[in-house]
């Protein structure tokens, strides 16, 4: 037990985030832990995909860059490293971080790989079902089945003296959560602590987001020098309360404004945010601004966890077939809508089958429906088609009837772009807790 | 009339097909502002373009925020959406567009 506040940063939010902001933290924190989050929901079944086409791929694709970034530095000042891009192949990511630092002369540590999340064999396996469709899992239908871990095996991976814990699909508080329980050594079955902890982790597992990213608002909600933001640290206490902070000098903004959005950043519930390790309640949390970049985030509890753990399931769900073409000045709306038109008639006579399809004018309509900007009269607009298919093919057929408006559509058409991409719709299912097993193997560099 | 921007500020969040919106007052003072005219019925109409999902308010009075939870507004999913911006994340702006009474002082 230590009664020293635990300094843990978020060096990623997301695969493809800011490296140096990262670099800044570890070399100007005062670390103990850095996290890096890196996993996106959909991430892992094109990992995946990765991993079948070739056994030693299937990690997150930014890798390499992050931690020869990162890894020297983390090192020389003993930051220990959290993270999920291990996605689907944990192992294959802990060995390729074992090969960079011995490029890089560095040794005298150990990764740890926790795994257990792939359970595609049993939720293939009979008697498990999609819970937004009712549709049967099988081996057919089902490209990835990832269960979310919590905080247990890496607890378990930094009590044993992992330096680099690699992990596939865990819940990202969880990430968080897991150094902070070691450091102070609570029980993870004390329900309000892990509460604390998980809120803690939820206000950075988003990194950039808690200090001033995905904020400013010009005039309104102005942040400084958005191009050098700091990526967030918090100083734990023993009773799971924190402040949030950055480094100094770093761009952005700690305030209490930013904190609360975070706080509420895809939450439901409140009183009921389930992770596999608690069900926890930021009813009551409370956020102080302390002024200098430093918010206080305390009062959040937690009441048992769940028997089940949920499963991201990844299904191929047809494709899309998508074009755009802009049009400006006077009249460009109608021309932009003239146009929408050619290709929905286009596709009738042709007979492309669809099952669904979106006829946006970007510039008036696209984002919040076909009511907004009504009145309103652009001076361009882009057009954009988007229709799901059940080939490839019908896909382009889609698209290019948008790219040949260049020639038979209306006047002044410029700038078509065509796209086809096939859809890989993430689902859940949940599982009982005892039938996925982790495990935490070790390797000393 | 006022608009919700000029009180208040919001995040979207997404998960799955439900998308969440936080709305923060800047003073915690415009709180009950919130409550009183951001009703879960007056979401539900402003966002009819994009769902007709139920609309869930959650009330946080120690932040000064509410948290709206929309059913059916991602286009049936981030990740098979068809929409131009799958996780939503433009539609906390949508939210601040919606008109409340300005204060009046009634002390």
């Amino acid at each position: 037990m230590s009664t020293r506040a635990f300094r843990i940063g978020c060096g990623a939010g997301y695969s493809g985030d800011r490296i140096e902001p990262a670099i800044e933290l570890v070399e100007r924190g005062e670390l103990d832990v850095i996290v890096f989050e890196c996993l996106a929901e959909r991430t892992i079944a094109i990992a995946q995909q990765a991993r079948a086409a070739d056994p030693a791929a299937g990690y997150d694709p930014r890798l390499d860059e992050r931690v020869e970034a990162i890894l020297p530095a983390a090192r020389r000042r003993g930051v220990r490293i959290v993270t999920n891009m291990g996605a689907a192949n944990p192992p294959a990511a802990a060995a390729r971080v074992r090969d960079i630092a011995r490029r890089l002369g560095i040794g005298g540590f150990t990764i740890a790989v926790v795994a257990g999340d792939d359970v595609r064999a049993l939720v293939t396996g009979g008697g498990f079902t999609a819970a937004e469709t009712g549709e049967a899992l099988t081996a057919d239908n089902v490209v990835s089945a990832n269960a979310y871990l919590g905080a247990d095996g890496i607890c378990e991976a930094l009590v044993n003296g992992a330096d680099v814990v690699v992990t596939g699909r865990v819940a990202d508080p969880s990430l968080f959560l897991a150094p902070i329980a070691v450091h102070h050594g609570w029980r993870l079955d004390d329900w309000t602590l892990a509460g604390r902890g998980t809120l803690v982790g939820h206000m950075l597992e988003c990194a950039g987001q808690v200090t001033g990213g995905y904020f400013a608002d010009p005039g309104l909600k102005d942040v400084a020098d958005l191009a050098r933001l700091g990526f967030p640290l918090a100083e734990v206490d023993a009773d799971g309360s924190a402040v949030i902070t950055k480094v100094a000098g770093s761009g952005g903004q700690v305030t209490a404004a930013t904190c609360t959005e975070q706080l509420l950043y895809e939450i439901h519930d409140p009183a009921a945010y389930v992770t596999p390790d608690v069900a926890a309640d930021f009813s009551a949390a409370c956020i102080t601004d302390l002024g200098g970049d430093r918010v206080r985030v305390d009062g959040a509890g937690g009441r048992g966890r769940p028997s089940t753990l949920k499963v991201s399931v990844g299904q191929f769900d047809g494709w899309i077939g998508e074009g755009q073409i802009s049009y400006a000045g006077a009249g460009a709306a109608a021309r932009g809508r003239l146009a929408g038109e050619i290709v929905v008639e286009r596709l009738r006579l042709t007979g492309v089958p669809f099952s669904d399809l979106r006829c946006d004018l970007i510039g008036l309509n696209a984002l919040h429906g076909p009511d907004a900007g009504r009145g309103v009269e652009p001076y361009e607009v882009r057009l954009r088609v988007a229709a799901r298919t059940a080939s490839a093919a019908d896909g382009w057929r889609v698209a290019r009837e948008v790219e040949s408006l260049y020639t038979n559509g209306p006047a002044g058409g410029g700038g078509a772009f065509t796209s086809v991409r096939q859809v890989l719709a993430m689902r859940s299912t949940f599982v009982p807790r005892d039938r996925v097993s982790w495990r935490v193997d070790y390797e000393s560099v | 009339m006022s608009a919700l921007r000029d009180i208040a500020h919001a995040r979207t969040g997404d998960k799955g097909d439900t998308c969440n919106i936080s709305l923060i007052a800047f003073d915690a003072r415009d709180y009950p502002r919130l409550v009183a005219h951001a009703t879960p019925e007056r979401v539900k109409t402003l966002f009819a373009g994009i769902t007709n999902g139920d609309v869930t308010r959650y009330e946080l009075p120690r932040l000064g925020a509410l948290n709206f939870v929309i059913t059916g507004a991602l286009g049936g999913g981030v990740t098979r959406s068809l929409a131009l911006d799958a996780h939503g994340k433009s539609l906390s702006a949508l939210l601040l567009t919606m008109e409340i009474p300005d204060e009046t002082d009634t002390q």
